[in-house]
């Protein structure tokens, strides 16, 4: 089960995915969690920014966009 | 509460003027919502066009308030439009100014009679995060269902009655921007405020596990004076499962209540329980269960019209092609369209200046009217077109949702620096003036990148400095061909605004690394659906910020004009005007033998040549010449010396008044045409002469000139913005003083190695 888990960035533009865990620091990790982004959460992976820095995603409805340095540290499960 | 007692108000009996006076107590109905929601366009259709926009004290949240208009039953409504806000743990002032208004902190906002959460329906769940947090803070609320037609445009049907019976709190489902719903919203209101209708939810949204549930219990027993007493228990949650919530409470709680709250954060971790999250994720297992109750997908979620437009603004290669000729189209409208009002206000200002001059006796209080007053509100409206032309695009961008798009777009490039992607925007509109600019780091949540971004935004060469740049360079500059047809005039000016570029992102980096270090702030950003900016938000947008401009800022520079028109008028010597009275009376006393029109060409012009001379003489021998004396040893080192000196010092008023300077100490003389002006300066300046007979204004001098004034602050206008925009003089001091650093450095080194290596 932990094995196929990926950070957020591994996904392709487009691909979705069911949050798994948050590895953020504090702040960033409670912000995220106020916003919905919490454990079990379904998200989409909308697009990269040039450089594949900032990028997009999508949950609950609305469209949000963070850093790599941040996406890194959120664990999904791909949905096939 | 004390919602009771406000019924008396409306009784015949009660004089109506009470109801005015100061001792009138307005109900107040606080407005709060999500970043997005529509909670300033309610503020809008609410209040009319009649608000007040001012700061909450100490720090720079704009504090907006109105009458709700139409609001009848005796009793006046005032509403307060609160910051936007995602939740009640505050990460920045203004998500910490909504938090503190609701919870009683600021003593300056009364309680509220009724809160007003509006709620984004075509993005209910991260809206109802909010909304039931602050239902369960037990104030009378109401849940405004905004957008609701985009949600049905989206596919998205919700069911108002269906909410307000899972909130227990009356819900009006509303439109905001065409005013659909308001009249029920401000009945609802109305009834709340009148006790005829009850709003205050009694149901918790979250359901911790068993331990934390008894944590939170003991805490809420410890609360001395919680928001509202019988909802301690809210509060008790918040203190114990969010760090934020209780740092930036500094002092509301008693260090026995802080104390008891880490035990029991210690005890819980003990237990394995992730107190952070056992609320959050709570919560939204709750709000999750009440959207699929109240909403229904009438069709499967596809790709909207905002998701196909993104494609292209957003994309990696045409989203960037976009933006820049968006800017571009900007800043060549900023450009063309404020010449037009920023010429005629500058005309209008003479023109009332020459009527006072005429009308008034001549003498002291005349040249101060004239000179210094009417002058000094001329320096101070000439900027009004730049800031409500650039704030009317920035409006624009803002209220249609692009503005995130082009921090998005804009922020890996702003991050080398250890800036924000919203940083870009502040900084390239100072490119027209910095003012704006300044005005604009606003959207910028992150303080220490705000200040930042506010310390060197005057680094980008405004449009002040062209006119200094185009004298210097006629003077100085020769026009060569260098390479491949590039002419070494525009080389120079190029150079000097990518030297202006170049020490605006160095310094940004540099305060980022030293002064301001902190963590690169995150970019947790929303990305708001496109929507068609609404005029009466933009316009209004445009005039709140033309207003702060003029009432704050604009005193200041004004104070500071006449300060300075005095140092370059005074003192007044009678020798020298005695003198130069009997020069023009030699020339006019000369009999009018010649009818010629070439004999009184000639003596006109005689006649101007000695009003040029005698002001140049004033000018030198003024206090502000003195200080030009005064610091020629400070400045001899960079090449300059005591008229140049006399120039630095009068144009603190404004960099542009550089030019007019000079032409008064070379006894040019004014002219109305400030190109012609420019041109005839040049002449002068090319054939000065230093006291050894070299010349004057060489390549070197120019070059050097010009590098002092890339860097120094020489704009009050500047320094009385930043002063508001900080709440404090500390930093435009500091700013005024780093950039006077920056900018002596430089030019010594360009006068001193220029001169090692034996260029003129």
């Amino acid at each position: 089960m932990t094995a196929t888990l990926q950070p957020l960035t591994a996904l392709q533009a487009g691909q979705k995915a069911v949050v798994a865990d948050l590895t953020l620091p504090p702040e960033a990790r409670g912000r995220l969690q106020e916003l919905g982004l919490v454990v079990g959460t379904p998200v989409e992976l909308v697009r990269y920014a040039l450089l594949n820095d900032p990028l997009e995603i999508r949950f609950r409805g609305y469209n949000l966009s963070l850093r790599r340095h941040e996406a890194e540290q959120i664990y999904v499960q791909p949905i096939p | 509460m004390s919602s009771g007692g406000a019924t008396g108000m409306s009784s015949p009996k009660t004089p109506p003027t009470a109801l005015r006076g100061p001792g009138a107590p307005a109900a107040y109905l606080f407005i709060t919502g999500n970043p997005n929601s529509g909670k300033t366009t309610l503020f809008n259709a609410l209040t009319g066009l009649r608000a007040k926009v001012g700061n909450y004290p100490g720090v720079t949240v704009e504090r907006k308030e109105g009458r709700m208009q139409g609001a009848g039953e005796g009793r006046q409504v005032t509403v307060l439009d609160l910051p936007g806000t995602y939740s009640l743990s505050p990460h920045s002032p203004d998500e910490q100014v909504a938090r503190d208004a609701l919870f009683h902190r600021i003593p300056e906002v009364p309680a509220p009679a009724v809160v007003a959460v509006v709620a984004d329906a075509s993005n209910l769940q991260r809206n109802l995060y909010l909304a039931t947090q602050i239902i369960e803070l037990g104030h009378p609320t109401v849940v405004v269902l905004n957008m609701m037609d985009v949600a049905r445009k989206n596919g998205i049907e919700v069911d108002a009655s269906a909410l307000e019976a899972a909130l227990g709190v009356p819900v009006i489902p509303v439109v905001a921007s065409s005013g659909e719903g308001v009249p029920a919203f401000k009945r609802a209101v109305n009834d709340i405020i009148q006790g005829r209708r009850s709003a205050v939810g009694a149901r918790s949204f979250c359901e911790p596990s068993a331990p934390f549930a008894a944590e939170a219990q003991a805490v809420a027993a410890g609360i001395p004076q919680p928001v509202t007493p019988q909802h301690s228990l809210a509060e008790a949650l918040l203190l114990l499962s969010d760090d934020r919530f209780l740092e930036s409470s500094a002092g509301h709680y008693p260090e026995s209540i802080r104390e008891a709250i880490r035990a029991a954060r210690r005890r819980l971790e003990e237990s394995g329980v992730d107190w952070r999250s056992a609320v959050i994720e709570s919560r939204y297992q709750a709000i999750a269960a009440i959207q699929q109750n109240v909403t229904r997908e009438a069709t499967p979620p596809g790709h909207t019209f905002s998701d196909r437009l993104d494609r292209v603004l957003t994309h990696k290669v045409w989203g960037l092609l976009v933006f820049v000729a968006v800017l571009a189209a900007i800043f060549q409208s900023i450009f063309t369209l404020a010449q037009v009002p920023m010429e005629g206000l500058e005309h209008g200002v003479s023109w009332l200046g020459q009527h006072v001059e005429a009308w008034m006796p001549p003498g002291a209080l005349r040249n101060l009217l004239v000179d210094g007053v009417i002058a000094g509100v001329g320096a101070v409206v000439v900027f009004l077109p730049q800031i409500c032309l650039l704030f009317l695009f920035l409006g624009l961008l803002e209220d249609s949702g692009y503005m995130a798009r082009a921090a998005f777009l804009m922020d890996r490039l702003m991050t080398k620096v250890g800036l924000h992607g919203k940083s870009f925007i502040p900084m390239l509109s100072s490119f027209a003036c910095a003012i704006p600019g300044i005005m604009a780091t606003r959207t910028i949540e992150n303080q220490r990148d705000r200040l930042a971004t506010i310390l060197i935004a005057p680094l980008m060469s405004c449009s002040a400095r062209l006119p200094v740049y185009t004298v210097l360079i006629a003077a100085c500059i020769p026009d060569r061909e260098l390479w491949g047809g590039l002419r070494a005039p525009g080389l120079v000016m190029l150079g000097m605004y990518g030297l202006g570029i170049a020490a605006a992102l160095g310094m940004a980096w540099l305060f980022k690394n030293t002064l301001l270090r902190g963590p690169t702030p995150m970019l947790i950003m929303e990305l708001p659906p496109y929507r068609r900016p609404m005029a009466r938000t933009v316009l209004r947008h445009v005039w709140d910020r033309a207003r702060l401009f003029l009432t704050q800022a604009g005193t200041i520079i004004l104070l500071i004009n006449i300060l300075l028109w005095f140092l370059v008028s005074y003192p007044h010597n009678q020798d020298t005007r005695t003198r130069f009275e009997a020069r023009r009376a030699a020339v006019q006393a000369v009999p009018p033998t010649a009818t010629a029109p070439e004999a009184a060409a000639a003596r006109a012009a005689e006649l101007a040549r000695i009003d040029a001379e005698e002001k140049g003489e004033v000018l030198r021998s003024s206090f502000a010449g003195r200080l030009g004396r005064a610091i020629e040893p400070l400045i001899a080192p960079l090449g300059f010396d005591w008229r140049i000196g006399i120039a630095i010092v009068s144009s603190f008023a404004a960099r542009e008044v550089f030019v007019s300077t000079l032409s008064q100490v070379y006894d040019v003389g004014d002219e109305d045409d400030p190109a012609e002006g420019g041109n005839k300066l040049a002449g002068v300046m090319r054939l000065e002469k230093r006291p050894d007979g070299s010349p004057m204004f060489t390549t070197l001098l120019g070059v050097s000139l010009m590098v002092f004034y890339v860097f120094a602050l020489q704009c009050v206008s500047t320094i009385a913005v930043v002063r508001r925009e900080t709440a404090s003089w500390k930093w435009p001091l500091f700013q005024w003083f780093y950039m006077g650093a920056l900018a002596w450095g430089f030019s010594f080194v360009v006068w001193q190695g220029g001169r090692l290596l034996g260029w003129q």
